[in-house]
Parts: structure tokens; sequence; C-alpha cells
């Protein structure tokens, strides 16, 4: 961690890219998202062209392409936009939160918390709409984010390896006692099953819209710590010296990742990884600045997630993979190339 | 067999000198086995234990006996149902339990002390995943027989194991990196599974999810006897490849200049810890954590500096037994007795975390 700190520190050590780079970049990814959110809406089991789904946004016909676009594509298409951005940010944030380069909310067993939660909530309480259950997702994310920031700080900071054996423990108990609870109760298991496979087909987009303003506040929050975030790269102490206030940014940091994680998880199920590679590339693109890497992960969280669900329906076709399968064969391979570099990407 | 004692002594001069441990010593003409006097008394009460936590697997199910039917059922004294119930429904369970939870202690020991790290585990490095996915594959795709099933989780195993260990390795292979990469790549079999699971008809997926949690349901005795002579082979095949263990632990080079021929005695001990674990999982499905929790127990019950097998082998054939105790009767339906072990271990590996682990790591 000090040789990560000390490359920043350093006069002249990093190389930051200018401004203009950075808006070029932002700009390529803003067209390369508006580009694959037309594609999401094209491509499927039947292709569909642009001027058919031109049509159906603006002149509604009760044409059976123009139905499918408005009422499978488009829902679709917009719960990976949402999805894809919290996941993003919530992976920069609980990067920067930890300083751990490995940090993503499936590996911290944050979806392995929320889903628990939404089982108990499904299988146990009976409820069933989505405004219910996702104050357990809420609930779940948060308390997993706690315990899991708890066991994997030691006294001299916290370590990357023993955070991520934290969250996989953590991921493991959970894991079987929501096995357990399914197998208990048949019920739950069938409410609950497409779900638990982490996908964005088949979600309504009156799933989306309770969430909504939850995501709107926690990335509201995420701009507001970045400053402190920044000034804490460079340890506790020079934070405090600069006027950060340690808790006060920890605990927005911790609100704003569980509202990220929780509400994704609550209308995608468990997806992993994407929260895990869009920071490393935003880091890449940008520097250690994380305001820019926020504004960078909202962007590209989305990219990776639409490319993803995009990709799980061409390699299928005329069938489909889950998105949250896509990612993992995509992210896995990540996880193992940064763990074999001789440090991980800085933060 | 003779025995001798020796232990620390007085001295003339009314000292005490430390001698170390107070260690038994078993000669028999040109073999002799040096114990530890605590691991055996730590080894005698594990038996003990076992022998009364058998009994009362024995003795519970729907139809409860008392201990003394149970005794005289195992010593033949039974005729008719409570003969059939003791002898031919419920020991080939328990034989099962004890046998495939000894295997997987010395297993897990047998990683550990090979890889030096108190997290080194076959289902930690995507060992049981790639088993599942190569059982999944000859379930759903192959639709073939429980041999060609047996078949197919070894090679699924082996191969995973064996693709993580070269990802990892970079100039040797450090601790750190096989638990990620094994992280990494167990996310990627668990969700080929997810998705192999997902597309098959729900009988078969049913079937095989039932595998895949790690059950001992439908274990007769013909499985028991295979898998337990596969078992016995091995075990001893690790008792004497276990003796460069403690120099090993010391490091490559300080083994080495005690004569230690280091190369072929870590393969050895690595193919017979793999071929442990496939056995076990082979029979029943991915038992998971036993192997990660049962040496670490055994060590701080036995208080030895380093892993032992004989403490592990025993520690994991009673967590295996009371697991699979709890799964069957003490949930509220009968459960994989995988799940239970996972929830435990992933409780034990968290605490470790707390304790100890965050200190050395």
């Amino acid at each position: 961690m000090t040789a990560l700190i000390a490359r920043h520190d350093g006069p002249g050590n990093v190389t930051v890219p200018g401004p203009r780079r950075r808006l070029t970049g932002l700009a390529v990814a803003l067209v390369a998202l508006l580009v694959l959110l037309v594609l999401s809406v094209m491509i499927g089991s039947t292709s569909i062209s642009p001027s058919v789904v031109w049509d159906a946004l603006f002149h509604p016909s009760a044409d059976i392409d123009q139905f499918a676009i408005r009422d499978y594509r488009l829902p679709r298409t917009v719960v990976g936009l949402v999805v894809g951005a919290a996941l993003g940010v919530a992976g920069a944030l609980i990067q920067a939160l930890t300083r751990n380069p490995l940090a993503d909310p499936g590996i911290l067993g944050v979806h392995a918390g929320a889903s628990f939660a939404v089982t108990v909530a499904v299988g146990v309480l009976g409820v069933r709409d989505i405004q219910g259950y996702m104050w357990f997702a809420f609930a779940g994310a948060l308390i997993v984010t706690l315990m899991v920031l708890a066991l994997g700080s030691t006294r001299r900071g916290r370590s990357p390896v023993v955070m991520v054996l934290a969250g996989v423990c953590v991921g493991a108990v959970l894991g079987g006692a929501r096995e357990a609870l399914q197998q208990t109760n048949p019920d739950a298991f069938d409410a609950i099953r497409s779900w638990n496979a982490g996908s964005v087909v088949g979600r309504p987009l009156d799933l989306v819209w309770p969430i909504l303003p939850f995501l709107a506040v926690a990335l509201v929050l995420t701009f507001a710590v970045s400053g402190p975030l920044n000034a804490m790269v460079l340890g506790d102490e020079l934070a405090v010296a600069q006027g950060v206030r340690l808790a006060r940014t920890r605990i927005l940091a911790i609100i704003a990742v569980t509202l990220l994680a929780g509400g994704a998880t609550a209308i995608a199920g468990p997806i992993g990884f994407v929260g895990l590679m869009v920071p490393h590339v935003a880091r890449w693109v940008v520097g250690p600045d994380q305001r820019w890497i926020f504004a960078y992960s909202v962007l590209l969280g989305p990219v990776l997630l639409l490319a993803s669900d995009i990709l799980g329906r061409v390699v299928m076709h005329p069938g489909e993979i889950p998105v949250g399968i896509v990612t993992a064969f995509v992210g896995a391979p990540v996880l193992v190339g940064l763990a074999r570099r001789k440090r991980a990407s800085g933060l | 067999m003779s025995t001798g004692v020796s232990s620390a002594r007085a001295t003339d001069h009314g000292e005490r000198v430390d001698f170390g441990r107070r260690v038994l010593v078993l000669r028999r003409r040109r073999i002799a086995v040096r114990l530890e006097w605590r691991s055996v008394i730590v080894c005698v009460v594990l038996a003990l234990t076992i022998a009364f936590m058998a009994v009362l697997a024995l003795m519970t199910g729907s139809y409860d006996l008392g201990p003394g039917q149970v005794v005289s059922a195992l010593t033949g004294g039974e005729t008719g149902l409570v003969h059939d119930i003791v002898v031919d429904w419920r020991l080939p369970r328990v034989v099962a339990a004890l046998v495939f939870g000894a295997a997987l202690g010395v297993s897990g020991a047998v990683f550990q002390s090979m890889l030096r790290n108190p997290l080194a585990d076959p289902s930690i490095i995507g060992f049981s995943q790639g088993s599942y996915t190569g059982a999944l594959i000859v379930i759903l795709v192959v639709n073939g027989t429980y041999w060609q099933l047996v078949g197919g989780a070894l090679l699924g195993g082996m191969a995973t194991a064996l693709a993580v260990y070269v990802l990892a390795y970079r100039r040797g292979v450090q601790g750190f990196r096989l638990i990620i990469v094994g992280i990494g790549v167990s996310a990627m079999l668990e969700s080929l599974n997810t998705w192999l699971i997902l597309k098959a008809d729900l009988e078969a997926a049913m079937s095989a999810a039932a595998w895949g949690a790690g059950t001992l349901n439908g274990v007769s005795w013909d499985r028991v006897v295979i898998g337990g002579a596969c078992i016995a082979v091995l075990l001893l095949l690790a008792a004497v490849l276990s003796r460069p263990m403690r120099q090993m632990e010391l490091g490559d080079d300080a083994a080495a200049s005690q004569g230690v021929r280091v190369a072929p005695a870590r393969l050895g001990l690595i193919v017979v810890g793999v071929a442990l674990t496939a056995t076990v999982t082979a029979a029943s499905g991915p038992i998971v954590f036993i192997s990660l929790v049962a040496p670490q127990i055994a060590r701080r019950l036995a208080r030895t500096a380093g892993i032992t097998l004989a403490p592990a082998a025993l520690v994991g054939a009673l967590l295996c037994l009371a697991a699979d105790y709890i799964a069957q009767h003490i949930a509220p339906v009968p459960l994989p007795v995988g799940i239970i072990t996972v929830m435990l271990g992933g409780g034990y590996l968290g605490w470790l975390l707390f304790t100890e682990a965050r200190r050395r790591l």
C-alpha cells in the first residue's frame, strides 16, 4: 500500500492526463454508450431495423416489432443502463474507500448479503413486491458491507487479501444459508429462481422507478465524497490535515455503496465483476482523480453491462445467456490478470 | 509391541531440563514410531467422541432405537428389522461420513502444509467447482452412468486445480496469488454451472443440484466399500509420504539441506491430496470447507507446531459426521451435508480471519 501511495506522492512520478484527453475520453464513452443503447434495442432473436425502432418510440402503432421493442427490448435496455451505472460507481467507490484494487460488490459478498435478505423477505415473510423487498436488499447490503470492512481491517490498515477473503467467507455463509432456506421452502425457491441468476430480462420498468431516487441520492453522495476520498489517498493523517472529516466521509461512502449495490441487486439480482472492471478501465484513462473515475464509471458501467448483454444474445442466437454469466466470463480473467501483475493497478 | 517411554526427566542436580514435549516411542524391530503424548491423548478423546456420535447417528431416525439395540445389532445380536435398519440402512451413511471426513481432513492438512498457508484448501482453489462442472456435463450433456459421473468429476476437478496452479505460477506460487486466481476461476465456473442448470430440464437439474451441494443421500454399501478402499490406500500413502512434511514446512532450502528430496516429495503429497478430495467429491459431491477447518482445529487441539495428519483425519471424520447429523435430523427438512459444512466452515474462516490471519497475512 505504501508503495502505491508513494507513487502519487512523488514529484513528477505520475503522468496525469490533461483535461483535453479526459474530456475526449468522456465523449468517446458517451458515444459508445449511445451506440450500445441503440444496438441493445435492435439486436435480439429477431433483428429490428433502426427505422422501426424510431417509429416504435415516436410513432407508436400495433406492429409486432414495435410491441417487442416497447415491452421487452426497451425495459431491458433501461434496466441495463441503470444497473450498469449503479454497479460501476459502486465498484469505483468501494475500491476507493477500501483502497483495494480487487474490491467489487460481488467479490466482497455485498450481492450475497442482498440476495440472502431478499430470499428471507420473499420466502419467509412473503413479501412479493419490489417496494417491500428493496428495503431488505438495502439492509442486507449494508450489513455485509460493514461486516466485511470490520473483518478485513487489520491493525496496519486494510489488506486487500484479507478483505477479499472476508468477503468470500461472508458470501459462503450467506450463500449456504440462502440455499438451505430455498431447500426448506420450495415456494421461495420458485419465486426467486430467475432473480438469482443475475439478469436484466423480464424486469418491467415498474421495478426500476422506485429504486431510481435512491440511486440518484447515492450518486450525489458519491460525487460529494470524491474530493475527500482524493485527499485520503495520501493517508489518514494528511487527509485530516487538509480538513477532511474521515468518519463522515466513510459513513457517506458506505451509505452510497449500500444504496448502489443494494439497489442494483434488487432490480437485476447478483451481477458480478462489473464493479471490478469498470474502475480499472477508468483509472487507465484518467489517472487517480476520483471525481473523474466516478464520472467515467457512470458511463462505462452501462457500456460494459449492455455490451455483455448483447454478447449474451448474439453468442447463443436465437437463445441467450444471462448477463451475469457473461460478465463472470469476461471479469474472471481480468481478476486473474490483476492478481498476476506485480502490483495491482494503483489507487 | 514393546513400548519405551522417554520424556523430560529430572536431572541429578534437581533442575529440570526441558527435552521438549513428552513423547511416546513405539519400537518394533526396525520400525520406530515417535508420538507426542498430547497428540495421542487428543486422538483417543476424538475417537471416543466419534464412537459416541456414531452410536447417536445410528439411533436417530424416523424409527428411533436405543443404544443397547444399536450395539447389539452391530455385534450381530439382532435380527430382523433392527438389524436391517442399523446395518443396512444407517451404517453405510455413518461409515461414509467418517471415511470421507477423514479423507478431507488429511487432504486439507497436506495442502496447508505444502503451501504453508492456513487458507490453502481444495475448495478455495476451485477444485470443487471444477469437479461440479465435470459432473454436470456428464449428467446433463452426456447423460452418463454413475461411473462416468465419477470420471467427469475427477477430470473436471483435476483440470481446474491444474489450471489455477498454472495461472498463479509466476516464478513460484505465492499463496495470495493462488487464492485470488482460485476465487476468479471458481466464480467463472460457478456461473457456467448456473447456466448449465438453467438450460437443463427440471428433473436432471434437480438431481444435479443435489449432487452439487454435497450429499450423503443414497450412499449404499457398494459405493462406500469402493470409495473406502481407495481412500484407505491413499491414507496409507499419505502417512508414508508425510514423513518429510515437517522439514519441508521450514522451507525448501532447509529441507533439502536435511536430505529431503523436495520436488518428488511435494509432487507425491499434492497428488495424494488431490486424489483424496477427488475420491470424496466423486462419491458424494463437493463437501466443502471440512478440509479447510479440520487441520486447523486439530492443530489447536493437539497444540502441535505444524499440521499433523492423524488428529486432522479424526477431526475431519467427526465434523463430517456431526454436520451430516445436523443436516439430517436437526434442520427442519433434510438438507445436503455440504450446506451445513459451508456455513460452519465459512463462519470458522471468518473467525480465523478475525483472530489471527489478519495478524499474519
